[in-house]
Parts: C-alpha cells; structure tokens; sequence
C-alpha cells in the first residue's frame, strides 16, 4: 500500500497487471501460460494475493470465471497466451458474452513489433473477438495497464455486464521495465453512461396499467439476477397478486416454491406459463428479452397484450416485440421506485378480475403438471433431478450442460433462490458444465455443487476432471446416461422419422473407471432402485468429486415442447398429446 | 428509407472497425461511409448512410449507442440538414465530345480538374442524387474511371452534433 508521503512503487508491467488485479479484489485467475505470457506468470508466482487456477484447456478457464460470476456477480478473470491460447478460450467468451455475464479475459499477445508478421502463436485476437464481447483493448504502453484494468472491469461489471478482452503484447510485461504504480480509484468515460434509473413518468406508467391488468403475468429474466432484484420482484409480485414466469435465464428470480409461480415459460415451458402468457392482457417484462426460445412465432405473439418492458439495455427493448411501455434502467432501482409509487398511490387492484384469472390458471395448471411415466421398469431423468433436489435440499448450486439433461434440470429442480441455477442459456454451449461447477466450488467450498450432464457434453471438458483433483474440487457430476446426444434425437423422431443421423455415441467410456483413474469416485446406477443408495452415498462423500453415471431411459423426450411456427400456447404435451 | 447517420466517435484504433463490424455481423446495409478527425482530435466523426424501416433504424441506433467509443450520435435525415459528395470522374473525349462535356460539367458546376489529349477529369460536388444526374448526363461519353467520398452531412440551422 502506498500513503501520500511515499513514492509509487516502480513495478513492471507484468507485476502492475497482477497488483491491478489484487487491488480490483481478485481473489483467483484462471488461466494456461505460454510464450506470450511468460512474464505475467513469473510475476504471478512472485506474490500471493492473487490464486492461480490451472486448467487443462483454455475453454475451461473461461467457463469457470464464468460461472464464478454468475454465482458471485463479480467478473470472474482469464489469463491466456497469444494464439490458440486466445482461440481456446473464444467459445467461453462468446458463452459469456450471449448471457451478459462479467468476465475480463487478459491474452497475450506477440511483441508489439511482430503484430503483423504473422509472427509464431500470433491472432488477431482484437478482431477474432470484436463481436462476442461487450469491449477489448489492447495494451500501448506499459504504463497504461493499471488504467487499462481498472476500464476492463468497470466495463465489464456496469450497465448490462458482458466479457472484455485485454490484449497484452509480450513487451509490455517485460520483468526489467519497470514504472510507477497507481491503481486509479474510480473511472469515468464520456462515451459511456451505464448508469439508467428508469424514466419516473414511465414507471407511473406502468404501474397503473398493472393496476388495471385483468390478466396480467410478471415475465422475469436474467436481467432480475444480474441486476440482483429478486427481492424486490418478489415484494412487487405479492403487491401485485401477479402470475410469475421465469425464463431459462432467470430461475430462481421468483422462488419456485411460492404459489404465485407458474414455472419456466418457452420452447420447454410449462403448460400454464405458456398458457397464461398467450392469454395475458397486460405483459410485465423484466430483465428479459423476448427470446426465440420464449416467443415461439413473433406474428402470433401474445395478441392482446399491452407491453411493459423494464431493461438496462435500450437494443433489447422492441428488438424482437414491440414495448408499449419501455423503461430504460437498471431493474432494481426501478422496481425500487414502483414499490415506492405504489406505497403512495395505495391504488386499488380488480379484484374479481384477478381472481377469475387465478382460477382459469389453476385449471390450466391440471392439465400437464409437469407429469411423466413414473412407472418403475424405467429410470427416467426427471426423477433423477427430482431426488436430487431432494438429496440437497434444493439448496445446491446447479450448473448443466446442454440438451434435454439441462431443460430436466430447469423444469424439475425447483429453485428458490437467484444465483443458484448456472447454465449456458444464450450459446448453449455444450462442455460447460463441469467447469462452471468447478468456479462455483471454489469460491463456496462449504456449498453443494452439482453438475448435472449428458454423457455428450460431459466428454467436451472432461480432461477437466484432473483439475479438480489438484485443486480439490468435490463436485458432484450427475451424468443423466441415456447413449444419445438426446436433444438431437429427439429432434430427429418428431422431424426426422427417427432417422439418427450421427446422434448415437458408440464406444462411451467406462465413466466409472475414468473418474477412478482422474483419482474419484465413481458410481454406476442402472437400475430405478439403485438411485437412492448412490446419491446417499455420493452426498455423503463431502470432500469427494462422485461421478454418478446414471443410465436413464433413452427414449425420454423433453415435454412440452412449442410447436414450432405457433404461438406460445402451441406445444405438444407428450409423444401422442398436443394443444 | 434512406438515413443519413453521425457519429462522434473516441479516435482510437479499432473503434471503426467495430462500427464495421457491427453493420456486416447483423446484416445491415451500408450505402456509403465517410470518416475523419474533427476540429478535436481525439475525436472522430463518421457519417454513415443506410437504409431501413424504422424499426431497422431504431436498433442500428441503439446497437451504435452500445458501442463503448461512440459518444454521440444523431440521424440527421430526422430533420433539415445538409449533405454533401464529392466525386470525380475521368472521362475519354473525342475532340467533337470535349465541348459538350465541359458544358454538362458547368451545368452541375462541376470543375475540370485535370486534362490530357483524350481525357478530362472532372469534380462535382452535391448530394448523392445530383452525381447521380451527372453520371446520367454524360451518356454518350465513356467514363474510365469514377470515385466518390461517400456522404458527409450537417444539420441546418443552429442544431449542432458536438461534445
Ligand atoms: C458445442 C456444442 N455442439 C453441439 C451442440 C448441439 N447440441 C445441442 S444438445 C446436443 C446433444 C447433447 O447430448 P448429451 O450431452 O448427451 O445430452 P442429452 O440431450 O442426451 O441429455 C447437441 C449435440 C451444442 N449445443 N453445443
Ligand atoms: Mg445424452
């Protein structure tokens, strides 16, 4: 620390950027060193602030400050070398940047007079990435790292949050070239203002169409967890005597538990999500961006509803869906004002209205249920995810992966908290997974930590499971085995008369002896009756990674399912059922 | 509809190629593209036309807005404004065609910039439609070569883009 009477300390670049880090409160970086980052690293190795995590694959560096962010919602950090070091680590990015997750990514680049050359380990690192991310930069001068780092995370973290790639040439960071350090304390930048509140007049608005809704539904995305509002949410919802629907992005916004929640809405919503947003006459979005996955065919959209659309990003608001009502802002101090309006105004809610609506969603809610065969000859995947949330109380951090394992998990695990539910939404990006696990783990090691995968996805980062043993991460991997890749196939019986092209794996590994020979527990469960005891078990095993490797029925599909081309209320509800 | 779009932008390396890169990565057109320091010189400002119904402009708006280094931005064809090309263009003459060809470029106040014993390079200034008119009126004349700035433009009156 330096005090007004002494000097800045003299640091060289590479030692700057790591103090830079310490000073932003970074506890770990993730990362894989090289040629171009040499430097960094040795100036990494010269202090202890700063953790260091090494991956097995740039991909996975990437996922784990991630999903670190997504837990935590503070940037989580990559450190990469130039070239495929960079390119690694470009599908994390793009994961993050479609999710609007915090991350700041330092590659490294080659010496400031090879950039052109085609010099070795040399990409165009800035132009690669220039549209999967919020910003990059690229550092001129030594001296300018500390300011550069400082930009990188207020950009990152501000506004609607989002990955920023430094690019650091090799020459930067030389140990010998040292200048004095000052790590900037705040940071101002005249092209950029993130900071919206929400037009008053608009939220007066808004307020009072709510009032006068007869069919309305809160319609709540990532943006409530990003924006950490779900208290508030929740306070106006009860307020409000509204319907709550999260999308794959905001679950665990409204807790799912609460009788006011109707479940996840979208290509793989529930029946009276769907249902009640088709039929809503007043739509209060939130944090959310009206999605194909969520809207289903834009002409046929929520015909009769009135619009009210809160986002800190103006480019979501009548991007896809006309807003009737937009409100620019931050949610949470927007919802914050509508409370407070609404405590002044003590304006009077339709009653009748609302609970006729209360009514037709109760039978809306009979129809499906959320139902599945759970005869018992079959091990089937939901009833995985339900005795998992048993098992943790529903209190677990739960990352997946992508295909019908990750809409299992989102659909059955009901969670009640913001935070908690960590998936690759945007991208979908399959190999996210077991990463994402790992960041959450490492900063809550007393937490619950489950992954639950497809054995497709779970082999797009498995080397990761060395990482874990060095570094001691006990994640539980709750592989739902069903010999597919079952998104696909699933796909290819309803569109493609069963015709699996390239959708069946031959030659799976033993997961079993593969997590035995990474040095964990492995757990086989073939059988319906075996679940039980394996997850007693593996639960058990606190300090233990378990791979459970559940063989669940193949020939499970994903319900319901929008039709697609229709509106949101046409889904087909089971392989012989449709709307 | 056309637009005619400013933008003030941080005069850094990269930040064209990102306002480049956003119009090719979302599918939007680009009829012309002019850029250059303003009287600040960490400033730049780029004038941009394309079309699009409105709700195509509003998000090319708005996604410009995101960009981090653009700081202000205004479409100028909202309200009276003023724009101008410039073009050049060299053509081969025949001693009977020269006459005439100089007449056309009076008539659109073009100047002769540069002669030899068969070509004339001529420079006009005016909106896109004017050059257009230009290149109409020398039919019959075999045009080598053309080059054209691209569209700069301004507001009228006392409305000013500036920080
Ligand atoms: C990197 C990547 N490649 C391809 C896809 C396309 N895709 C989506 S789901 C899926 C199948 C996933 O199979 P598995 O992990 O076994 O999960 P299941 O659907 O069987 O539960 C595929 C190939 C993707 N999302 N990500
Ligand atoms: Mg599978």
């Amino acid at each position: 620390m330096t005090s007004q009477n002494t000097q800045p300390e003299l640091l060289s670049g590479g030692a700057m950027l790591i103090r830079a880090l310490a000073d932003e409160g970074v506890e770990y970086v993730y990362g894989y060193p090289g040629g171009a980052v040499l430097h960094i690293y040795d100036a990494m190795f010269q202090q202890h602030q700063v953790k260091h995590v090494l991956v097995r694959h740039e991909q996975a560096a990437t996922h784990m400050a991630d999903a670190y962010a997504r837990a935590s919602g503070k940037a989580g950090v990559v450190l990469v070398t130039s070239g495929p070091g960079a390119t690694n680590a470009v599908t994390g990015i793009a994961t993050a940047y479609m999710d609007s997750i915090p991350m700041v990514v330092i590659c490294g680049q080659v010496m400031s007079h090879l950039i052109g050359d085609d010099a070795f380990q040399e990409t165009d690192m800035l132009g690669i990435s220039r549209p999967i991310v919020k910003h990059n930069m690229s550092v001129r001068r030594p001296e300018d790292i500390p300011y550069l780092v400082k930009k990188a995370f207020y950009i990152a973290q501000s506004g609607r949050p989002g990955p920023v790639v430094l690019d650091i040439p090799k020459d930067m960071t030389i140990p010998s070239q040292k200048f004095p350090y000052e790590y900037p304390k705040d940071i101002k930048l005249r092209s950029y203002n993130p900071n919206a509140k929400g037009h008053p007049g608009q939220i007066k608005k808004a307020l009072a169409t709510l009032l006068a809704a007869k069919r309305p539904v809160l319609y709540a995305g990532g943006g409530v967890i990003l924006g950490r509002a779900s208290d508030e949410l929740t306070v106006l919802a009860r307020k409000l005597n509204l319907p709550v629907t999260n999308t794959l992005m905001g679950l665990g916004a409204y807790p799912a538990s609460d009788p006011q929640f109707i479940g996840m809405l979208g290509m793989h919503g529930s029946y009276e999500a769907n249902q009640v947003m088709h039929n809503a006459d007043v739509i209060f979005a939130v944090g959310a961006r009206f999605d194909d996955r969520v809207t289903n065919a834009t002409k046929k959209f929520c015909p009769d509803a009135t619009i009210i659309h809160i986002d800190i990003d103006p480019a979501s608001i009548s991007k896809t869906i006309n807003a009737h009502i937009p409100i620019v802002g931050l949610v949470k101090p927007v919802l914050q004002e509508m409370l407070h309006q609404l405590e002044k105004n003590k304006g009077e809610l339709d009653q009748d209205a609302l609970s006729q609506w209360w009514q037709q969603i109760q039978q809306w809610r009979e129809v499906h249920g959320g139902r599945y065969d759970t005869s018992p000859s079959h091990l089937k995947p939901q009833a995985v995810i339900e005795a998992v949330h048993r098992h943790t109380k529903g209190d677990a951090y739960v990352t997946s992966d992508v295909g019908q394992h990750q809409m299992f998990a989102a659909q059955y695990y009901k969670f009640d908290k913001p935070n908690r539910w960590i998936n690759s939404g945007g991208l979908g990006t399959m190999g996210f997974g077991l990463p994402a696990a790992m960041g959450v783990k490492l900063h809550y090691p007393e937490a619950e930590v489950v992954c639950v995968t497809g054995e497709g996805s779970i082999q797009m980062n498995i080397q990761e499971l060395s990482t874990c043993k060095q570094y001691g991460l006990a994640v539980k991997i709750i592989n739902l085995n069903n010999g597919y890749l079952g998104m696909v196939k699933q796909w290819q019986d309803m569109n493609y008369d069963s015709r699996y092209s390239s959708s069946y794996m031959d030659s799976l590994p033993d997961f079993v002896k593969l997590a035995e020979a990474y040095g964990h527990v492995g757990i086989r469960v073939t059988k319906a009756e075996e679940l039980e005891p394996a997850l007693e078990r593996a639960f058990a095993l606190k300090d233990k990674l378990v791979f459970l490797d559940i063989h669940v029925d193949p020939t499970e599909h994903v319900y319901p399912m929008q039709i697609p081309g229709g509106a949101m209320n046409d889904m087909f509800l089971s392989k012989t059922e449709r709307t | 509809m056309r637009h005619i779009l400013s933008v003030l932008l941080e005069n850094e390396s990269g930040a064209l190629a990102r306002v480049v890169g956003l119009f090719a990565q979302r599918g939007y057109n680009i009829d012309s593209l002019t850029v250059a320091a303003t009287e600040d010189p960490t400033i730049s400002r780029l004038t941009l036309v394309t079309r699009g119904d409105d709700q195509v402009i509003e998000q090319i708006t708005k996604q410009l807005h995101k960009l981090i280094e653009v700081v202000k931005l205004a479409d100028l064809s909202e309200s009276a404004h003023i724009e101008r090309e410039l073009m050049m263009v060299k053509v081969k003459t025949t001693a009977e065609q020269r006459e005439e060809v100089k007449r056309c470029a009076d008539i659109f106040r073009g100047q002769i910039i540069d002669i030899t014993a068969s070509t004339y390079t001529i420079q006009v200034v005016g909106t896109s439609e004017k050059l257009e008119a230009f290149i109409q009126a020398l039919n019959g004349t075999q045009i080598l070569e053309t080059v054209r700035s691209g569209v700069s433009g301004i507001s009228r009156g006392e409305r000013t883009l500036s920080l």
